[in-house]
């Protein structure tokens, strides 16, 4: 009796039985997707790490093989040189004038147009709603060149006017149609009871939409900072003189003015993280934001 | 008596309905509807950026020059007498960005699957891999990101260093050798798969467990029901993930621009179409070009964005879902 039993035990120990039991099998499978997951996760980052690592090297080290992942000595001075090597702080200022008129532009009027179309019914609501749509499928480059002709007709080259002025029109067709996704998911009888009580349309707006879409706020406000962060055609096209570059271009010409012979890898890439910062740090701290504003632009549509 | 009040809070409620929307109403009409028109005309003419005084309608002459290579046309006399030559490149910049797109787009889309269904099994830390995974995203389109690009694809790149660790010996330069430079574009974009997989995680998300519960009491194997349930269910969420992400695609710039160094690459293997037609434009001052130019590929999304919605009746199920 003991013998038979310890030679279940025995046996259940055997790998075919422990594939048998269908707990053990899905704790199994369960961390072949972690170990797939963590692979993956490495692969994805990789180039980050590299990049901060090379950035944080003695320049002779940056193409030394095999490669070495944690910088012997480590160089912060490469920050300070490429920081100063160009006038980066001019650059920083320029993007945070141009990115803060952005998101007044942006927030003010793209939330203000989703009202209308979120809330008020009116006889071709679905139409204009369709027309702001379809603008989101339009290539950027069929109104760039006559926007660069009109633009330079009004003077307005070489300043920060075509990059900002645009956005007071709607904000663009995709954060008027973020915006109302939120504000559609308010039920009726909160605009409803306001109306009874003589309350404006504008009103209704003011007070009651805009405090509640605080997160929709802050999720168009990202994608905005990201975006004129980012943006590099728009002052690649307007902005002539060095003075007045983004921190974009800032670092696109930042090559060829270190390559004189040979590029500073070492300080490109402390520019580079310098670049990356701003929004990696931003995403960790809105993270649940940004998947919001990902996933409602994607699902509900 | 109430219908006269009917009506007047009728129009009253329109004339503060088309109040909300007119931010957005003039920007349509002065930033889209006039620039489109405008670009169309300058489609049919030789307007130069530094000589706008000299514009000539030319008719089809932008267009000849476009795809007269196509029918061995080097050169031809346009209506005004002037003689245009056919442009060399635009067939080649026209084949890179077909190439992308229809290489970057489903490589994209299946990896963001892929990923997206491995972080559907109740794991943990989800929120934890789906940041690493959407970091690429965050940042795929920044100047900083191309550069390193190129850094990492150099003949002494970290690529190459990493091969050639595990015994690859004679590499080339991805990014200088014409036949892979485009790939280290096309790797670059799939890389980037990270908007596509939030949301179809989140697709994923509302498809009731009970649906593969059922399947798998019926002794559905996991495969069909990834075919019979997962992929019937999500169709819609793909459809949307397969247009936006082709636009994009058509419309990439950046990096190629990066890459290239203002150029088209090595043997213009990196000639977008975005950035020939902005070479064509701003290098050349040739906007009556570069304006056909944008037409034709709004054209091409067109054709493409209709041929996807009309091949959804077949695959794209409406059934279910919100």
């Amino acid at each position: 009796m003991i013998a038979e039993e310890n030679q279940r035990s025995t046996m259940s120990s055997t790998p075919r039985s422990f594939w048998e039991n269908t707990t053990n099998r899905r704790s199994m499978g369960r961390l072949v997707i972690y170990a797939i997951l963590i692979v993956g996760a490495i692969i994805m980052i990789a180039p980050f790490a590299f990049l901060i690592s090379s950035s944080l090297k003695v320049e002779t080290q940056v193409f030394e093989y095999p490669i070495r992942w944690i910088p012997d000595p480590v160089r912060w001075m490469n920050y300070v040189e490429s920081l100063t090597y160009k006038p980066f702080h001019i650059y920083f200022k320029n993007t945070m004038i141009i990115a803060l008129l952005n998101q007044i532009a942006i927030l003010g009027t793209a939330s203000f147009c989703a009202y209308g179309f979120a809330r008020i019914e009116f006889p071709g609501r679905d139409f204009w709603f369709g027309v702001a749509l379809a603008t989101m499928m339009l290539p950027y480059f069929v109104t760039m060149v006559p926007q660069f002709i009109i633009f330079s007709r009004l003077g307005w080259m070489d300043s920060y006017l075509p990059l900002t002025v645009p956005y007071f029109f709607g904000g663009g067709a995709f954060n008027i149609f973020l915006f109302r996704q939120f504000f559609r998911t308010f039920p009726e009888e909160l605009a409803d009871a306001a109306r009874i009580d003589g309350c404006t349309e504008f009103g209704i707006y003011w007070r009651i939409f805009v405090p509640l879409a605080v997160p929709a706020f802050i999720t168009v406000a990202i994608f905005t900072f990201m975006f004129s962060w980012n943006d590099f055609i728009g002052p690649l096209l307007y902005i002539n003189t060095p003075d007045k570059f983004t921190v974009a271009i800032g670092l696109a010409t930042y090559r060829s003015a270190l390559g004189v012979g040979r590029t500073r890898w070492d300080l490109l890439m402390a520019a580079s993280v310098a670049m990356t910062a701003p929004i990696v740090l931003l995403f960790f701290i809105l993270q649940r934001y940004f998947i919001k504003g990902v996933v409602m632009t994607g699902i509900k549509g | 008596m109430s219908k006269m009040s009917g009506i007047v809070k009728f129009l009253k409620r329109n004339a503060v309905a088309y109040l909300f929307l007119t931010p957005w109403l003039l920007g349509f009409f002065v930033l889209t509807v006039y620039p489109m028109v405008y670009s169309l005309w300058l489609g049919f003419t030789n307007y130069d950026f530094t000589q706008p005084n000299a514009t000539q309608w030319i008719g089809l002459g932008n267009y000849l020059k476009m795809f007269g290579p196509l029918f061995g046309l080097s050169e031809f006399t346009a209506s005004t007498g002037e003689v245009i030559r056919a442009d060399p490149y635009y067939l080649k910049s026209l084949s890179v960005t077909f190439t992308y797109v229809f290489a970057s787009v489903p490589l994209k889309l299946i990896a963001a699957l892929a990923v997206a269904m491995l972080m559907n099994q109740k794991l943990r830390g989800v929120s934890f891999y789906r940041a690493v995974y959407y970091i690429p995203t965050l940042l795929g389109g920044s100047v900083a990101i191309a550069v390193l690009w190129r850094k990492l694809f150099e003949k002494e790149g970290l690529v190459n260093g990493l091969l050639g660790a595990i015994g690859f010996t004679d590499l080339p330069g991805w990014i200088t050798n014409p036949k892979y430079a485009l790939w280290t574009l096309v790797l670059l974009s799939v890389w980037q798969f990270g908007s596509s997989m939030i949301i179809f995680l989140a697709g994923l998300k509302q498809i009731p467990q009970d649906f593969y519960e059922a399947a798998s009491v019926d002794g559905a194997s996991k495969v069909r029901q990834f075919f019979s349930i997962t992929i019937p269910l999500l169709s819609p969420v793909i459809l949307f993930n397969l247009v936006m992400q082709m636009i994009y695609a058509f419309q990439a710039f950046t990096q190629a621009y990066i890459i290239g160094g203002g150029r088209g690459g090595v043997l213009n293997s990196t000639l977008f179409y975005s950035l020939h037609l902005y070479i064509q434009g701003w290098t050349y001052h040739e906007m009556g070009y570069a304006s056909a130019m944008a037409w034709v590929l709004l054209v091409i999304i067109g054709v493409f964005t209709a041929l996807i919605f009309r091949s959804a009746n077949l695959w794209v199920s409406y059934g279910t879902g919100e």
